[in-house]
């Protein structure tokens, strides 16, 4: 408690801060503890529970933040509401270098912290953290050579995926190996569509002529939603399926079925490309 | 403005804006092409469409379509195809537009049909070769996908306008497929071949009546 002229002021300050630090100090452990797992995307891949975990720290560093500011809203308008007649304005606020100080580091921290973090998960820890890079990514994980390259084929309004080494075949269903380096290759041969694998945690765009890459590593069986997130058409809502994560010894027999049921149009299939051009197109205007 | 003045001025902009949703909503529903039935009765029932390569009439003659035809054996422009669940559905499409190819040859392949084949002019397919195609009846989420085998460019007697008839150049396709519970499931045709569209993709490609439409099973 303060005096001025006489009169006993509460110290608004000390109170705001501890309403505000008592909040903080429930609310960041809820959030982190309860709200966390069931935050998306789910951890089916490195990438997806890499993309959670940032979810978790946002969330975690944006509601201390929020607090603050409706801690101070609901305060003012508690304690600091003016009943009666207005009242003159007070005196002009000259400002206070130590609070500017402040707000200036803290906010300079958050920011660059986040950014370093950031930065470091996309290209160090999850290698692109499942985005598509383009041609020449620049986040290669480790043995990316070795990778089982699948490439994603959009058109309208269909996915097809085509597995180069296992004879170039083309399906109409896409599973993956659990615990193996996918290296997804996406590309589109009509307008431009969006792989949006969203269990795995990726999402790349499939642009014609391009070969969008993307990594992923799988890190437990199951199904996973393909959908396309680029609007491309009449029926955009439509393309969507459902992949498949299998255990390696499932994948093989999986891929034997595959190259068995697929037989017959092999011999059809342009060569296995980056890209495609396909023709003919002799009805284009 | 007197306040009498003003209320009527905003209960006419109300009743216009109500007029332009009622207006909206009513043309939407007389676009909608009629549905078509399939003829015959559970467990097997039969569907006939044909495909034209200009359909010839208002209000898009010169658009790529597909047509159905009622159990009253009259052709209908509509795309909107009924059939019951949980039984077979044999199919003939009377194809009258000539080969352009698939953009993708994977479609050359039928899937999801019975015995993965189809019957082309008599002659039982499990592949087309992707070069003869013209179209394609495809209803992705049952996983049936047919290629249908275009006319020869140098074909005589080519139809021009909807609905064409047998006496006309045409190839037969036939093939059936099995229905499961009551859904609505969109079918297209995977060939870019909406003429004088870029790379082929607009018009009748993206519209339901033409090269796409509905498959209601009931």
């Amino acid at each position: 408690m303060t005096t001025i002229a006489g009169e006993r002021i509460p110290r608004h300050g000390i109170r705001i801060l501890t309403i505000w630090l008592v909040l903080t100090a429930i609310a960041v452990p809820l959030i982190v503890l309860v709200l966390g797992p069931h935050l998306p995307p789910p951890r089916m891949s490195a990438e997806s529970g890499d993309q959670r975990n940032a979810n978790i720290l946002m969330t975690a560093l944006m509601v201390p933040i929020a607090l603050f500011v409706v801690v101070f809203f609901v305060y003012s308008f508690v304690f600091f509401r003016q009943s009666g007649e207005a009242i003159l304005d007070g005196p002009p606020i000259k400002g206070n270098a130590g609070a500017q100080l402040l707000w200036i580091v803290l906010t300079s921290a958050i920011v660059i912290a986040l950014a370093a973090w950031g930065s470091y998960t996309l290209i160090a820890s999850s290698h692109g953290a499942g985005g598509g890079q383009g041609p020449d990514p620049i986040a290669k994980p480790a043995g990316y050579q070795h990778a089982l390259p699948v490439q994603v084929i959009g058109q309208q309004w269909e996915w097809t995926f085509r597995y180069p080494t296992y004879g170039g075949i083309e399906t109409r269903d896409l599973a993956i190996p659990d615990h193996m380096l996918v290296a997804f290759h996406v590309t589109s041969i009509d307008v431009t569509h969006s792989f949006w694998a969203y269990e795995l945690g990726v999402k790349a765009d499939a642009v014609p002529g391009v070969d969008n890459i993307a990594y992923v590593n799988p890190r437990h069986t199951g199904l996973f939603q393909i959908r396309c997130a680029e609007l491309c058409g009449l029926w955009h809502g439509h393309m969507s399926k459902k992949g498949r994560v299998l255990a390696f010894p499932a994948f093989q027999a999986w891929i034997a079925a595959a190259q068995k049921k697929n037989a017959t149009i092999v011999k059809y299939l342009p060569k296995y490309n980056r890209v495609y051009f396909p023709a003919p197109l002799r009805r284009a205007g | 403005m007197s306040r009498s003045a003003r209320a009527l001025a905003v209960g006419a902009g109300v009743a216009f804006g109500v007029a332009l949703i009622v207006y909206y909503i009513v043309s939407y529903l007389m676009v909608t092409p009629p549905g078509v039935a399939a003829t015959g009765s559970k467990p097997r029932v039969h569907l006939t469409l044909q495909t034209v390569a200009s359909f010839g009439n208002p209000p898009h003659r010169d658009w790529v379509s597909y047509l159905a035809r009622d159990p009253n054996g009259k052709w209908v422009h509509s795309t909107i195809l009924r059939v019951p669940a949980y039984s077979t559905v044999s199919v003939t499409i009377y194809q009258f537009d000539t080969a352009t190819g698939l953009r993708n040859p994977f479609w050359g392949q039928p899937r999801g049909t019975t015995g993965g084949t189809i019957n082309v002019d008599g002659k039982t397919l499990n592949v087309l070769d992707p070069d003869l195609a013209s179209h394609t009846f495809a209803i992705p989420d049952l996983g049936v996908s047919v290629p249908l085998k275009g006319v020869a460019d140098d074909a005589k007697n080519q139809c021009s306008v909807a609905p064409c008839t047998l006496a006309e150049a045409h190839t037969t396709v036939t093939f059936s497929f099995e229905t499961g519970k009551p859904g609505k499931f969109r079918w297209q045709c995977f060939v870019p071949c909406a003429a004088g569209f870029p790379l082929g993709f607009g018009g009748p490609m993206q519209s339901v009546g033409w090269m796409d439409g509905y498959l209601m099973v009931q």
